[in-house]
């Protein structure tokens, strides 16, 4: 199970990685970099899995990097679209003038 | 042989695809639409990886709270003609660029150490002093209290940040969502049995988080995501960024924490430290505070920087 979803996580890293090089428009690129970290957070997934005992069945502190990993992506990618949507209309005011 | 791994292998090509299909798809809305299923299958993928209360931070804040920021992001978005699409060289690099890095993370997956390296034994031998009984919530809010603390440092300074990208002119106005909410349609009447619900379940998430599965960042961001719902249907309107009531509650999450820091030096002679006989109402406090602080931040950075002059 682990390795499966090890694997899932791995192409996830570079279907994001790649659409974040290609893609010319920043909407896209913060979208693939959102793709990017959560194959990151799903590795961290796989191993708080694999580091199980007896009496926990995942290891929580990966599992809490992940929690704060994925606020902090949020935070990240509201800064990333409102710095896009600012450059979009100064490209617009430009393209009008 | 079990169903399970054909199960698995299933959910994990339909993660896949979804990720692919929001990466390669032509149009920015459908690729975000792709982006919040794929959100919602991976929380799926997270509760097979026995981690209840990441799958809930990513239904909610994941898939959830990011989709609706990215789609008003598309509702706001004015193509730019004539941006120039990368040559096919380019393409083929990034292409076997990316290939060696997948293949690379997939070596390393299948080489994982085994016995596998983990903290879970002492996260629950040290569970007791905590006084709770989620182990996620105890490293969360105890064993590496800094971490949170900091993130909601994060979480602020990103919001200061969406603010300041706006025009001068509007400083201290209201921000605006640039799209008209039909009144008294079918999302209204939604809205207004959904939201009571939802900021209910919200609360309920964050006290049970102690225990169970939840805590204060899926609260959090259920109760953003039910203000974000008051404000498409158009029963409210998004505060002045200017307002008084807002900035508090905005650092109230910040502020209890870091009194609470300070008072562990008083207490037990060291930043951050609880007294074990106090830790569970000290931890109670900093999340009713952290969820409330939260809820607000998560639901400001969605709705952007001042749009309207005061």
């Amino acid at each position: 199970m682990t390795t499966i979803f090890g694997i899932c996580a791995a192409i996830l890293v570079g279907l994001g990685l790649y659409g974040l090089i290609i893609h010319p428009t920043p909407l896209r690129k913060i979208l693939s970099f959102n793709i990017l970290g959560s194959g990151i957070f799903l590795l961290f997934g796989v191993i708080a899995r694999r580091g199980s005992v007896d009496v926990l069945a995942a290891d929580p502190v990966p599992q809490a990097l992940v929690i704060t990993g994925i606020v902090v992506a949020f935070s990240a990618t509201a800064l990333g679209v409102a710095l896009a949507l600012r450059l979009n209309t100064a490209d617009q005011d430009q393209e009008n003038s | 042989m079990s169903i399970a791994p054909i199960l698995f292998s299933t959910l994990a090509a339909l993660v896949v695809v979804l990720a692919a299909f929001a990466v390669f798809g032509r149009r920015h809305f459908a690729s975000v639409i792709g982006f919040v299923a794929f959100g919602l299958l991976l929380a799926l993928v997270w509760m097979i990886l026995s981690a209840p209360d990441v799958a809930l931070t990513e239904a909610a804040v994941g898939g959830g709270v990011t989709g609706a920021l990215l789609l008003c992001a598309c509702a706001r978005w004015r193509e730019i003609q004539g941006v120039p699409q990368p040559p096919i060289v380019l393409r083929i690099a990034a292409a076997g660029l990316c290939a060696a890095v997948t293949v690379g993370l997939i070596i390393v997956v299948l080489s994982l150490p085994s016995p596998p390296p983990t903290l879970a034994t002492t996260a629950w031998d040290s569970l007791d002093v905590t006084g709770m009984g989620n182990a996620v919530t105890a490293v969360l809010m105890a064993f590496r209290a800094l971490d949170t603390m900091l993130e909601k440092v994060v979480l602020l300074l990103a919001l200061i940040a969406v603010w300041s990208f706006g025009r001068d002119c509007v400083w201290g106005g209201r921000p605006d969502l640039m799209f008209l909410p039909q009144k008294n349609g079918p999302l209204t009447f939604l809205a207004k049995i959904l939201i009571p619900v939802g900021v209910l379940a919200g609360i309920y998430l964050f006290w049970v988080g102690a225990d169970k599965p939840g805590g204060a960042f899926a609260g959090g961001a259920l109760i953003a995501a039910m203000g974000l719902l008051a404000i498409f249907s158009g029963l409210i309107r998004p505060p002045s960024i200017e307002n008084l009531r807002l900035r508090w509650a905005l650092v109230l999450g910040i502020l209890v924490f870091l009194g609470v820091g300070f008072l562990g030096f008083a207490m037990v002679g060291d930043f951050l430290a609880y007294p074990s006989a106090l830790a569970k109402p000290i931890i109670v406090v900093i999340e009713i505070a952290m969820t409330l602080s939260i809820a607000f931040t998560l639901f400001m950075l969605v709705v952007g920087p001042a749009e309207k002059k005061p």
